[in-house]
């Protein structure tokens, strides 16, 4: 099993999938049905594949496993791959939500179907790609290069302001990662080496890492997004056709705080620990104003958005509270998230195909003439309040938890903010399904059709399973953690036995 | 000189020999054959650059020549290679713009092939009066060039323009080339490097390091001394102005680095604060300058500021790494540059002929998909998004940079590369975003095969980057 290249050929396979639409042709009906196939093909594949790693993925082993290193670029940049329990789950999750992003799309997009395809299934290969790199360089290009196809997704198949969204998307990002990049060279000339597992194991002196720190902080944060810097999130979402808005909430928000577990915790410890109630104050403000700010929305993607911002908000809470069950927890909000505010994008895509606006006065009463929807966008929007028995809930306990080990505070202020979510998810709910059906629009509106039950019913089991089972995914992600956090603790002590023996 | 060094020395200067002999004979074929024999020398000038290229690729004597006036190593090999595959491609991508662009003389070719010839030796000259005579060779030729569209106002006035200030910066650079013989009683760059860390410098010196400079950036139009740029590239016909955006970009970038790092390098502290200056007001400027522009041509003339400004990221930091990186980015600027014009000059209207504004590029990627994808790919590649290769470029100049400790430099450099980012993104836009109004006439297929591999290049650059670095490596290594 671990002589051919799994992670590769996951990465990659997509490639073969772009390879193949550009031999279509658009213009006829048929044309368009061959896209459709062939994308779904290749995701599923892809998919089916990734699953393998998870198959022979050993439990026990806190380290990088399905190693795969090659000279590349000189200097020490490697093409070097490798997954650990912190990163196989994500790569699962990004290959998990393509064939389901396709799907959306099946009638949604009516222009330029076979270029849509084609920049979808390059995002995947340099999503993946991020999740498996080991060079640091490696991870760059992948963090990086996934800019290109969402600008062209969100400018070309986006809504109205569609051009501004994509610029600020753009140019936020990339303003926030030119620095981490600095920072990456930094650490070559001092360390000598791009390889992430030797980073790891390297102690940068604890000036340098204060200055590291925040270059890697200004990127991730940007990438989370944490509040202040959060505000290309609602628009980018907005803008972004419902595979976009699939992607972005599911995975893009991803990266930084995987960015965070790979990098600023592990390998800056001692600026980690110094900066930790800074990240601690603005998650718990990104968690309180943001939901405030979703229950004046008037926009349903909008209002989801802001309450992904709000729920990034418990992952840097938890990944800083350096504890078991914070980064336990941060973790899987995360996958969860990344299941949940998918599918919330997902249904909301469902009503707008059928009425063209995401205004939330524009709905009311559909659970009279589409009771399945109903019934779907009710456990969705249960998982994100995060109610018991919705994986939701899990994710947001451990990081509370977590937190209140750190700093009781921290940790009273978060709790405040999930009475907010219930209160924006719940009214949100109330405005669009409940009440009497009286626009004349909507009685015409039929229920789920079989694709978007093929879209919808997996992800509800996914989100039910997962809170009351939560242990595939916490059996995966714990080995590793405990090596992260036995680091963390023991660079820390060895830091203050040095001051000690200094006075 | 006995025969013997002279032969050994016109041994070393093969590729240079050829061409000189080679521009003389196509001067005859034209004069003698009248204007009928343009396509003729043309083909005969690429024939021959090829030559002389092929000469450099297959076997490179390594050396001093002329007494120490000329040498030849690994970085004047990699750097002439690079030359001549941009006058080549330039010269290939003018035949189908010939008769429209009055490009149709058979001076045309032939001033290219004698401004390469200037540009290989530029590239070669290791003593201040060689590296003049070059630069005036190059220039001469490149100023008749800009204005050979004499009946449009436009290449006039870019030609005159031209002119003038690099008669200038030739006279500053002459200046201070006297100025540093004066105080080390050198022309040689060996001897100059000796004397300087014999005797120290003195403040005469530093007068003429400044005049050379300036004289030097002149040339690769760098801030403050840039103006020249935008009114000439936009003036000259366009595949002049792709000649001129390549190839002698290269050349005079590479004289400058061999001047600093040779003959200046025991006064590293001082060419260096001069050089981090006009690094990053070239990158400030081309940055900002660039997004109120209309025109592709001034554009990219704004955008070729700003490069010049991030090579030279790489050579302030006076390393191996720095010189590789120079090295790197030359090419790889090169290659995005060439693909670049090629698709400008692919704008052309069925009536009407070549357009230059931006919005004419409006809804390319419906009317012709494969020149969007090409365009998208160099725009982002100039804007340095992995993974193509301008992101490669632009890595390896800031790590040197980094390694040198100009921590500043560095991060101006990449926060304006994302105010670079907004201008690239607008062709972007306009290409993908916006609605088509007119198709444009069919792309001949030489500018389609340029462009298709400058393409190819810069996105699988990933797959073949290892060998490239590894010989900008060789190159470097010359220095130290």
């Amino acid at each position: 099993m671990t002589d051919w290249p799994i992670l590769s050929a996951v990465t990659f396979l997509p490639l073969v999938g772009v390879a193949l639409l550009l031999l279509t042709r658009e213009d006829s009906p048929y044309g368009r049905r061959n896209i459709l196939n062939v994308s779904l093909l290749t995701t599923v594949f892809t998919f089916i594949l990734s699953v393998f790693i998870w198959i022979g993925f050993d439990y026990s082993n806190p380290g990088f496993q399905m190693i795969e290193k090659h000279e590349w670029l000189g200097t020490g940049i490697a093409y070097h791959l490798g997954v650990d329990g912190i990163s196989m789950l994500f790569v699962i999750l990004s290959t998990f939500l393509m064939p389901f992003c396709v799907l959306a799309s099946w009638n949604s997009v009516e222009k330029r179907l076979k270029e849509y395809m084609i920049a979808f299934l390059i995002l995947e290969v340099f999503m993946v790609g991020v999740f498996v790199s080991l060079d640091i360089v490696l991870f760059y290009v992948f963090f990086e290069a996934g800019l290109i196809p969402m600008f062209i997704i969100i400018g070309v198949w986006g809504g109205k302001d569609r051009v501004y969204a994509s610029y600020k998307f753009f140019l936020y990002t990339l303003l926030g990662s030119v620095l981490m990049l600095l920072a990456i060279m930094a650490m070559y000339w001092q360390a000598g080496t791009t390889s992430i597992p030797e980073l790891l194991a390297y102690g940068f002196p604890e000036q340098m890492q204060t200055w590291l720190w925040l270059a890697f902080f200004a990127s991730f944060a940007v990438k989370m997004p944490m509040w202040p810097v959060h505000t290309w999130l609602p628009d980018a979402h907005v803008q972004a056709p419902t595979a976009g808005s699939v992607i972005l909430a599911g995975i893009l928000l991803k990266l930084g705080g995987y960015g965070f577990l790979r990098f600023s915790l592990p390998m800056f410890p001692l600026a980690s620990d110094y900066f930790a109630p800074f990240v601690f104050t603005l998650s718990v403000v990104a968690i309180i104003y943001t939901s405030l700010v979703a229950l004046v929305q008037e926009d349903i993607k909008k209002l989801i958005a802001y309450s992904s911002v709000a729920h990034m908000g418990y992952v840097t809470m938890g990944i800083f509270a350096a504890n078991e069950q914070g980064v336990q927890g941060a973790l899987f909000q995360m996958l969860s998230h990344g299941i949940v505010s998918g599918a919330l994008f997902l249904c909301v895509g469902v009503v707008y195909d059928r009425l063209h606006t995401r205004e939330i006065a524009a709905y009311g009463g559909l659970a009279n003439n589409m009771p399945k929807y109903a019934v779907a966008f009710m456990i969705f929007t249960m998982a994100n309040v995060g109610l018991p028995g919705t994986s939701g809930f899990v994710g947001e306990i451990m990081t509370l938890l977590g937190a209140f080990r750190a700093n009781t505070w921290v940790a009273f202020f978060a709790t405040s903010g999930v009475i907010l979510s219930a209160a924006y998810a719940l009214w949100l709910y109330r405005r669009v399904i409940f009440g009497p059906l009286e626009k004349e629009s909507l009685k015409a509106l039929l229920d789920l059709s079989g694709r978007e039950k093929a879209i919808l019913y997996p992800l509800v089991l996914l989100t039910i399973f997962f809170g009351v089972y939560p242990m595939p995914v916490l059996d995966v992600t714990a080995a590793s953690v405990d090596a992260l956090l036995n680091n963390y603790t023991a660079a820390l002590e060895a830091a203050q036995s040095v001051a000690l023996s200094a006075n | 000189m006995t025969a013997e060094l002279l032969l050994a020395s016109l041994q070393l200067s093969t590729p240079e020999v050829i061409l000189a002999l080679g521009a003389m004979a196509l001067l005859m074929i034209g004069v003698f054959s009248g204007e009928r024999s343009a396509t003729t020398v043309t083909g005969l000038a690429v024939a021959l650059l090829i030559i002389a290229g092929l000469m450099l690729v297959m076997k490179s004597p390594e050396g001093v020549a002329f007494g120490g006036a000329f040498v030849s190593d690994p970085f004047a090999r990699f750097m002439k290679i690079l030359t001549l595959i941009g006058s080549i491609t330039a010269l290939v991508m003018t035949v189908g713009h010939a008769r429209s662009q009055q490009l149709d003389r058979f001076e045309f070719p032939v001033l290219i092939v004698l401004a390469t010839l200037g540009m290989l030796l530029m590239i070669s000259a290791n003593d201040l009066l060689s590296l003049y005579l070059a630069l005036e060779l190059q220039s001469l030729a490149l100023y008749v060039v800009a204005a050979i569209n004499r009946d449009s106002v436009r290449s006039t006035e870019a030609g005159l323009k031209y002119f003038v200030l690099g008669a200038l910066s030739s006279g500053m650079l002459l200046y201070g080339m006297s100025l540093v013989y004066g105080f080390t009683g050198h022309t040689n760059f060996e001897q100059i490097a000796a004397a300087l860390s014999a005797e120290g410098r003195s403040l005469g010196l530093v007068f003429g390091l400044v005049f050379v400079l300036a004289g030097l950036a002149f040339k690769i139009s760098a801030v403050p001394f840039h103006m020249w740029t935008p009114d000439v590239y936009e003036g000259a016909p366009t595949p002049v102005t792709a000649f001129f955006a390549a190839a002698p970009k290269v050349a005079a970038m590479a004289m400058l680095v061999r001047i600093v790092i040779d003959a200046f390098e025991p006064v590293v502290a001082d060419w260096q604060q001069i050089i981090v200056f006009i690094s990053i007001a070239s990158m400030l400027l081309g940055s900002f300058a660039a997004i109120g522009q209309k025109n592709i041509k001034r554009l990219m003339a704004y955008s070729s500021i700003g490069h010049m400004g991030y090579a030279l990221v790489g050579l302030a930091a006076g390393s191996m790494a720095g010189v590789r990186g120079v090295a790197l980015y030359m090419l790889i600027y090169m290659v995005m540059t060439l693909g670049t014009f090629a698709c400008i000059l692919a704008m052309r209207r069925r009536e009407g002929g070549n357009v230059e504004s931006i919005d004419d590029l409006a809804g390319l990627s419906t009317t012709n998909p494969f020149m969007a994808s090409v365009l998208t790919v160099m725009m982002f590649s100039l804007a340095g998004i992995p993974p193509l290769a301008g992101f490669f470029a632009k890595y390896f100049v800031f790590m040197a940079a980094i390694e040198a400790h100009l921590y500043a430099l560095a991060i101006i450099g990449v926060l304006s590369s994302v105010v670079g980012a907004y201008y690239y993104l607008r062709l972007v836009k306009v290409m993908w975003f916006d609605p088509a109004t007119d198709e444009f006439a069919r792309t001949p297929g030489e500018l389609k095969l340029v462009f298709g591999l400058a393409g190819l290049f810069v996105a699988g650059y990933v797959l073949i980057g290892g060998p490239i670095g590894e010989a900008a490596e060789a190159a470097a290594r010359t220095f130290f």
